[in-house]
């Protein structure tokens, strides 16, 4: 293989809070219901992380395990492991009834870093969401202006962003205007 | 003359002079003028002309509902017209330009129009443009289109940018005013998430001008409390807009319009959900209707007032003050506290005013009680007023000169905001006004009222009555969140005693036609007393009829200053009581709105998102000549030096048939369907049967709609017993992912079946001609002889050092492979294949040469052969409609009687005789005409190329009994109405034997 | 713009997040069903003005259907359900009989 490589290739850009197109990471995406403690025993085998509730995410460093609807899950991990986690999911539930796809480069993951205050009002500027009170922990699948994202906080100060790769190039230029803007508050 | 006093103006800051040009003529205001202070200021009180007369016109209000003083603003890339001096900050720099002039403000040729207005009456257009016919296009409509539209739409592109803010509170408290400020207050003091909303750069109101040094301090004070507040967000500069459904309020916010250096977004559209709405947005001044009411110079009281108040500009040096209520009485005062002259105040009421009328009697103000104004004398500037009795018809009494007039004729609540999302309205007699009804507020989604009005926007003006029910208001409000805390209204500075206002609509109120005619109601759209009344004896009734009959309220400010008095004068005019002809309807936004504000980011590279393949760049840095599908951008075709497009897909095309060609098909769609019920799944989806087909095999399909309309096509691949691939076309990925997902999750949802749309997962890459199977061997791939790796099947190789999936399909009936890689992985093997190619002189090709190779295999292409309302056996793929499946999704819909009737048009190949290409959507013509006349038709093309492969023109059509008539020759009409015949033949042009593809 | 809350993932947007798929709780004529049945499957429609059950996606979000019962009228919300029932559930109906007597929607009322 080739080295993979991420929609954008890094571009980076500075405004109220810092945005930047993150370097390819494993993703995987399971179908199956997450009420059933096989598929959710397994994947949280696999994800070395507890399976969050309702809209909930879990986050160990590189690793993202996110709940995305009753009966699909997003998996996000260091590529180097994504061969290995994917086979041994597909394994753990072969005799389940789900579906484990490697989407790791059907997306994009952008981070935006910087003050809290600043990072919410930048997610505010394009997303109908009320950014006040989203917390650390929430995964919220939404719309960045026309397009399909996904957002949470790992951590205060940062926020990480995933959408589809063909809209890479949108969603960053969005992001990147709405940091240029100046602060509100 | 107007002018600026020596002292006075609590907004502007004199030691902080700015320049400014009107019409290019440079003049000095002051840091906190609007242009409108500032013109007046500077002694331009005629600030512009009327739409229809062209009459010259002043400022007549301070505020928003200003009709008259509207600018272009700016220059190049940030002109706008129509700009409300009132609302526009002054700051250095700023270019003013009056509008609806020829050639100058002062001398106007259009003014012509006045003296025609007896023969342009209300109605006039509709009345004059009706006949005859023909002289619509040549005659009425050029003249329309010259004299339509007020101001000069912007030429250059916006320099600006627009963001929108997306907002949620508890309670949102629009208008900062002494109202909004007590409701905020009380809304917040438990707690709620409050935000407050002032469409002026400051707070407070009127009551600063009304309440005087009491009121300003009051202000000062609650502004302070509550801006301490973190549970508070206080945005000035920022209009609210519109009230919508489930509490969504627009706010409009200016950012920039004031500032002479610009940086940032001009304009913020706040997109605001809140649980309770408390409109605060006071009240608007009516005028008086009497002859010459439109003279420049003649202006509300209350404008007359903040000019002076605010700006420390008087508007005259001798103010009659005419009026029908206490409230006007305060600008005489504060005029003759200026030092300026009130000769009088006529008051149309016999008893005149309360304590005010004492008050200005004490001043030495003379007052007549029971008169009115006959008529205003001036014509670009007020000279004098004819007095009359207020009854009767107006026989002068006495002459005043002067050269200004403060009207008033009471105050109309603000209601737009209230009425919006269906809030009624109730009318008040006793204050003579509409008021919102709080038994029939707006509701929102739990069916509760959402909406409440707190101060003059309530019909409540005495202010300590504005702060003790605004603050309950802010209460009951955070009620429904249980965040009411626990406050009393601010105290309120005393209020005078007043006696009651009695509605005066016309002046004098028996005012013969003469005076009738030059009394105006809506100044922006010059719409008259009599134009009002003659709409009624026309039969115009109903008061939106009456509206749109005389243009009355229609123009850019919307009747805030007619609507009121046009209705009252249709209400005489009908016999009919006020309430029950009632008002038009309000509609957001309250004013307008940028387009700017309106798009937000959408505009630019973010107009819309466009979606790019993952050799998108390269394609961009190899001559791609973009076709967009759907939000995709494809390469046409990639054009070389010196090429034009035609030659380009026909260099394509010969490559590509004569040894080996690449096309970027990583937009298909790519949907992952897994489970034990997946076969059968599929053979719902699909007319095919699917169940049956092998691991490892590769199988064309259709899908069709409930309605047995066929709505996608491609090739499915069975990864495993339990697995499918189904690609779909560019622009039906996201849709048939959809329909997958609508039918497993609300009609078979016990059945188990898992989707996942991987479109974005995998470029995917065509390598198609004779030469595929060796470029790929050249890669590494093994064992993949025509035996080895049949047609319809896919295997997984290793390809230049990358897992691969490759798929044996064609569509073009090449020998072909699609290789599926991951994304990021796709240029790698794109460039991997281009190297290897080389010595067969490889190339890329678009969309049009895929397009032209398709029809030259009679390949149907969703979108061209298909249009909705086309079935699969419209298209004679019978044998890809499995006849042994009791059910698949628009299998029903398909045995209807208009699905089997014999004569539906079918699909044939279409050849001209003389090689020529057949125009795009050509109808084939048959005899006679159709009930409209128009001449009957037996078929259509659906695709037309040239096909460089055969050297001639081909199509495709659906004709009727089509298959039936091979070698028969049909007409198709051409776009300049001669026909072109076309010998109807079989659809497959190319390798009819499929000798290629092996 | 109408605010719904998702039952599947329980979240509460606005309509911009969320997709109308028409009238909810259509019987499918499938093979076999009579024309008359097949054209009432699809093309009737009910339109009232007043109570409504309808069939949504959260095409932004969860990306599931469910069902909303709702006031075209006045736009109030009583409830939203899943997509997978046939009929609304009996305390939404309860609900619906109290804030609106004497409703009717196809046979439920």
């Amino acid at each position: 293989m080739s080295d993979p490589v991420s929609a954008l290739h890094g571009l980076t850009v500075e405004g109220s809070v810092r945005v930047e197109d993150l370097a390819p990471r494993g993703m995987i995406t399971l179908r199956g219901d997450l009420s059933d403690a096989t598929v959710s025993d397994a994947l949280a085998r696999a994800a070395g992380l507890a399976v969050p509730d309702r809209r909930g995410i879990a986050v160990e460093g590189e690793k993202r395990l996110a709940w995305m609807s009753p009966d699909e899950a997003l998996l996000i991990l260091p590529r180097a492991r994504l061969a290995a986690t994917l086979a041994g999911l597909t394994e753990t539930l072969a005799s389940s009834h789900a579906l484990a796809a490697d989407m790791s480069d059907a997306r994009a993951l952008l981070r935006l870093t910087g003050e809290d205050a600043a990072l919410r009002e930048v997610l505010a500027r394009l997303a109908p969401v009320d950014m006040a009170t989203f917390a650390t922990g929430e995964i919220r699948r939404t719309r960045l202006a026309q397009v399909a994202c996904a957002f949470w906080m790992p951590a205060p100060g940062t926020v990480e962003v995933i959408c589809f790769r063909s809209v890479a190039r949108y969603a960053f230029d969005l992001l990147a205007q709405a940091a240029a803007s100046p602060r509100i508050s | 003359m107007s002018t600026r006093l020596k002292t006075g103006g609590r907004r502007i800051d004199r030691s902080r002079p700015v320049t400014f040009t009107f019409n290019g003529q440079q003049l000095r205001g002051y840091a906190g003028d609007t242009l409108a202070s500032a013109l007046l200021a500077n002694d331009r009180m005629m600030m512009g002309r009327s739409f229809k007369y062209h009459r010259p016109r002043g400022v007549v209000a301070s505020g928003t509902e200003e009709p008259n003083a509207l600018f272009g603003i700016g220059q190049g890339g940030r002109f706008e017209p129509n700009q409300r001096a009132t609302m526009q900050e002054l700051h250095d720099g700023l270019e003013a330009q009056s509008q609806n002039h020829w050639p100058s403000l002062e001398f106007d040729v259009g003014e012509i129009n006045a003296h025609l207005s007896r023969f342009l009456p209300a109605g006039f257009y509709y009345k004059t443009f009706l006949w005859p016919r023909a002289f619509w296009k040549h005659v009425y409509e050029p003249f329309i289109r010259q004299s339509a539209g007020l101001g000069k739409a912007p030429k250059d592109r916006d320099a600006d940018t627009y963001e929108h803010y997306y907002h949620f509170c508890d309670v949102l408290v629009i208008g900062g005013g002494l109202a909004g400020l007590a409701a905020a207050r009380a809304a917040a003091s438990g707690g709620a998430r409050v935000t407050l909303l002032e469409q002026e750069p400051v707070l407070g109101g009127r009551a600063p001008v009304d309440e005087g040094t009491e009121g300003a301090a009051l202000v000062e004070t609650l502004a302070a409390e509550i801006g301490a507040m973190e549970n508070v967000t206080i945005r000035t500069r920022c209009m609210g807009a519109g009230v919508y459904d489930h509490g969504y309020v627009l706010g409009y916010e200016r950012l920039t319009d004031h500032l002479a250096h610009k940086s940032g977004p001009r304009h913020r559209l706040w997109r605001i959900r809140a649980g309770q709405v408390i409109t605060a947005t006071g009240a608007i001044e009516r005028p008086l209707s009497f002859a010459g009411n439109d003279v420049p110079g003649v202006m509300l009281a209350s404008a007359l007032r903040d000019y002076l108040v605010g700006f420390g500009v008087s508007a005259g040096d001798r103010t009659v003050v005419v009026t029908n209520n206490d409230d006007a009485y305060r600008t005489a005062l504060a005029l003759a506290g200026a030092g300026l002259t009130v000769p009088a105040i006529v008051d149309a009421r016999h008893g005149g005013a309360g304590a005010l009328g004492a008050e200005a009697e004490a001043a030495g103000i003379r007052v007549l009680k029971g008169h009115g104004i006959a008529r205003v004398k001036g014509r670009k500037r007020v000279t004098g007023v004819v007095l009359c009795k207020q009854v009767g018809e107006g026989a002068p009494v006495e002459e005043i000169a002067c050269d200004a007039v403060a009207m008033s004729g009471g105050w109309s609540p603000v209601v737009h905001l209230w009425s919006h999302c269906g809030g009624k309205l109730t009318w008040d007699d006793a204050q003579a006004m509409f008021r919102p009804d709080p038994d029939r507020a707006p509701t929102g989604a739990d069916g509760r009222a959402f909406v409440s009005c707190a101060g003059a926007a309530f019909g409540v003006f005495d202010a300590a009555d504005v702060l003790s029910q605004a603050t309950r208001a802010g209460l009951t409000a955070a009620r429904a969140f249980g965040k009411a805390g626990e406050v009393a209204a601010p105290d309120a500075p005393a209020a005078p005693e007043t006696n009651p206002i009695e509605p005066v609509w016309l002046m004098p109120a028996s005012a013969g036609r003469a005076l009738r005619a030059k009394a105006w109601l809506d100044y922006q759209n010059d719409v008259k007393v009599t134009d009002v009344q003659l709409a009624a004896q026309e039969g115009f009734e109903s008061v939106e009829h009456a509206k749109r009959y005389t243009t009355l309220g229609m123009a850019t400010d919307q009747g805030k200053l007619s609507n009121i008095n046009g209705l009252a004068i249709l209400s005489g005019a009908l016999d009919t009581p006020i309430p029950q002809v009632g008002t038009t309807t309000f509609r957001p936004p309250y004013t307008p709105v940028s387009m700017g504000a309106i798009a937000g980011e959408a505009r630019a590279e973010t107009f819309q998102p466009l979606r790019r393949s993952p050799l998108h760049d390269w394609h961009a840095a190899n001559g791609a000549d973009w076709e967009p599908v759907g939000q995709w951008r494809r390469p046409y075709t990639y054009l070389r030096p010196g090429e034009d497009r035609q030659a380009a897909v026909t260099r394509e095309i010969t490559q590509t048939r004569g040894a080996l060609g690449l096309l970027d098909a990583s937009t298909l769609g790519k949907i992952i369907v897994k489970g034990p019920d997946a076969g059968r799944f599929m053979d719902m989806m699909y007319t095919n049967m699917m169940s049956t087909l092998k691991p490892g095999r590769c199988r064309y399909g259709l899908m069709c709609s409930e309605n047995g309309f066929l709505m996608d096509d491609g090739v499915v691949a069975r990864w495993d017993e339990d697995t499918f691939m189904c690609h779909t076309t560019t622009g039906g990925a996201d849709r048939i992912h959809a329909h997958m997902e609508e039918w497993l999750q609300t009609e078979w949802w016990d059945w188990k079946v898992w989707t996942v749309n991987a479109t974005e997962q995998y470029a995917q890459i065509g390598v198609v001609g004779p030469q595929a199977r060796a470029v790929l061997q050249k890669l590494g791939a093994r064992n993949i002889a025509n035996e080895d790796f049949p047609f319809m099947s896919f295997q997984d190789h290793r390809l230049a050092g990358i897992e691969a999936r490759v798929y044996r399909i064609s569509f073009s009936g090449e020998l072909s492979y699609e290789i599926a890689v991951p994304a990021g992985q796709g240029l790698a093997l794109w460039k991997a294949l281009h190297e290897a190619g080389a010595e067969w002189n490889v190339m890329p090709y678009g969309t049009e040469a895929l397009h032209v190779m398709r029809a030259e295999k009679g390949f149907i292409m969703i979108g061209d052969e298909t249009d909705g309302t086309v079935i699969p056996q419209d298209l004679n793929l019978h044998w890809a409609i499995s006849k042994k499946k009791d059910d698949f999704i628009g299998k029903r819909a398909q045995q209807r009687a208009d699905m089997t009737r014999p004569d539906r048009w079918k699909l044939i190949g279409l050849e001209t005789s003389d090689g020529s290409v057949l125009p795009e959507g050509a109808y084939a013509l048959a005899e006679g005409k159709n009930a409209n006349g128009q001449r009957n038709v037996q078929g259509r093309v659906t695709s037309t190329y040239h096909s460089p492969t055969l050297g001639r023109g081909i199509a495709m059509g659906l004709v009727l009994n089509g298959p039936d008539r091979m070698g028969e020759t049909v007409a198709f009409n051409k776009v300049d109405g001669s026909t072109v015949p076309a010998k109807i033949v079989d659809p497959v042009f190319y390798d009819k034997e499929g000798t290629k593809n092996v | 713009m109408l605010i719904l809350t998702c039952p599947c993932c329980g979240v509460t947007a606005e309509e911009t997040e969320f997709h109308g798929g028409g009238e909810a709780h259509l019987k499918r004529e499938g093979p076999g069903s009579d024309d008359a049945a097949l054209e009432g499957y699809l093309f009737h429609r009910e339109n009232p003005r007043g109570v409504h059950f309808e069939r949504w996606r959260h095409v932004y979000g969860c990306g599931k259907w469910f069902h909303a019962a709702r006031d075209t009228a006045t736009l109030e919300v009583f409830g939203t359900y899943p997509a997978q029932s046939t009929r609304p559930p009996e305390d939404l109906l309860e609900t619906i009989r109290a804030k609106r007597p004497g409703w009717r929607w196809r046979d439920l009322a």
